[in-house]
């Protein structure tokens, strides 16, 4: 029986169970649900606090499964992402592609704090992956935007234990309800 | 001679190191914006792109349009009742101005004929809904869910109920992108309605009002007049309903007088949107002056030095 992990147990898989291998399909899955969730037709607030969640899934899986995705997946995914959302080509894929590179580097460091902490990091990441879509724009010749730019990020922080703990139930050992 | 393998077994096998390819693909992207900035080659990729991501977007819309059938199931009977009741009232108080305007119209052809002035729409609008708006920040974009698919062209103007809402800029199979008159590069060649001065419309971005530049302090406008389009550029057909003339600041010290308005098309709220085919035919360009009237080109090209011959 699956089992939603409680509170208490706010962290990445802990040192008494030992994940189930990762399905492949399943990130390519949650990569494609990540994709239309940015497609969303949002307005209003709801636009202006919507986090990148193709930025927080790829972090996701470049910090748990570097094996699957890495620098290349996530360039790819950003290509799509330039074509959705009609900005200049190679845009989001330039600021994925860093994105993945650095979570390659920082994922050992991530992956030892419990979640909270590491949200304050993802934020980081994120912050550094809107930022080099700023830089791009602004080269480009585009004003500097308002201050709600530095919103997303946030938001998408504030997710990261949700997307967490969502991405990882698959993956949870399946335990006998005696054992609870 | 004993033989050792040296290559590591294949579960250490992992390609580039991650920098190496961080650099590789960063170079390919930098290259990416550069040709899509300077050159536009890569349209085709980006319609290729396009038709892959369109299933996820039509998925997208599924939850909001699955609330949408169950909020209307729900509508009460009175609800409806009220609707028909106003929509009865309503089409009794259009009645006369609809009785007048077969009149109306004719007349209008008859006096088209006389002056020879072409038709000035395109056959056809097409009414499209919203697919979802552009995420990106530095653009006001939205995307609808017709594209070459039902013959839309890029260019044609974009309108809802109350006025424009933008312009066609790309198609794509099955949906185009409409940037919006609030685009910070989107300009539209407008009339001042009451007084019929002309002037253009500049987009500001996002959460900034479009405004006027380059009017004269002294320049015939309130606050509160509505643009018209102008019909000028050949893009959007005269008439439109644009903007309302928001605040006006008139500084006699400034060379042009500081005008803001606000859209009057519901550009970031109007889910049904119609597309409007181009003007029939680009106004014909002003006659250069010719051998006909020999006097005038005689001192033209004297004044400029013989710089015409």
């Amino acid at each position: 029986m699956m089992v939603l992990p409680s509170i208490g147990q706010l962290s990445t898989a802990g040192s008494d169970e030992i994940l189930q291998p990762v399905r492949p399909w399943f990130i390519v899955a949650t990569l494609l649900a990540a994709l239309a969730a940015n497609l969303l037709p949002l307005t209003g607030v709801a636009l202006a606090l919507r986090p990148d969640f193709i930025a927080l899934v790829l972090l996701y899986w470049c910090i748990q499964e570097p094996r699957y995705v890495g620098v290349g997946v996530a360039w790819t995914v950003g290509l799509l992402m330039d074509v959705g959302d009609a900005t200049l080509f190679g845009q989001h894929a330039l600021a994925y592609a860093f994105l993945a590179y650095s979570a390659e580097y920082f994922r050992r460091r991530v992956l030892r704090f419990p979640l909270w902490q590491q949200a304050a990091q993802v934020a980081v990441l994120l912050a550094l992956c809107a930022g080099i879509v700023l830089l791009v724009r602004v080269v480009g010749g585009a004003p500097l935007p308002r201050w709600t730019y530095a919103v997303p990020p946030l938001v998408g922080a504030l997710l990261w234990p949700a997307v967490t703990m969502l991405l990882q139930w698959p993956q949870r050992p399946q335990r006998s309800a005696v054992e609870l | 001679m004993p033989y050792l393998p040296v290559e590591p077994p294949p579960f250490f096998r992992r390609g580039p190191s991650p920098l190496a390819r961080l650099a590789f693909f960063g170079f390919i992207s930098i290259a990416l914006l550069f040709v899509d900035t300077r050159y536009h080659y890569l349209e085709g990729l980006r319609h290729v792109a396009a038709t892959i991501l369109y299933p996820l977007q039509r998925a997208a819309q599924m939850p909001g349009e699955a609330l949408g059938w169950v909020g209307s199931y729900f509508v009460s009977l009175r609800d409806l009742s009220d609707d028909n009741a106003t929509l009865k009232r309503q089409s009794v108080e259009h009645a006369a101005a609809a009785q007048s305007f077969a009149a109306t119209q004719e007349e209008n052809v008859r006096l088209r004929a006389l002056l020879d002035v072409r038709t000035r729409y395109g056959t056809g609008a097409k009414a499209v809904e919203v697919l979802y708006t552009g995420r990106d920040p530095f653009a006001q974009k939205l995307f609808v869910d017709k594209g070459t698919d039902a013959e839309i062209r890029a260019g044609e103007a974009v309108i809802d109920a109350d006025g424009v809402v933008g312009q066609v800029t790309r198609v794509y199979p099955y949906m185009s992108e409409v940037t919006l008159v609030t685009d910070k590069d989107h300009a539209v060649p407008v009339q001042v309605q009451r007084s019929g001065v002309r002037s253009v419309l500049y987009g500001s971005g996002a959460g900034r009002p479009p405004e006027l530049r380059f009017m004269a302090p002294s320049a015939d406008i309130q606050v509160g007049d509505v643009l018209v389009t102008s019909g000028l550029d050949g893009t959007y057909p005269p008439g439109l309903a644009v903007a309302r003339v928001a605040t006006l600041e008139r500084d006699t010290g400034q060379i042009f007088a500081r005008i803001t308005c606000a859209p009057l098309a519901g550009v970031d709220r109007s889910e049904h949107l119609l597309v409007v085919g181009r003007q029939a035919a680009a106004m014909p360009r002003p006659e250069e002056p010719t051998a006909q009237d020999p006097a005038r080109k005689m001192g033209k090209s004297k004044r400029r030095g013989g710089a015409n011959p």
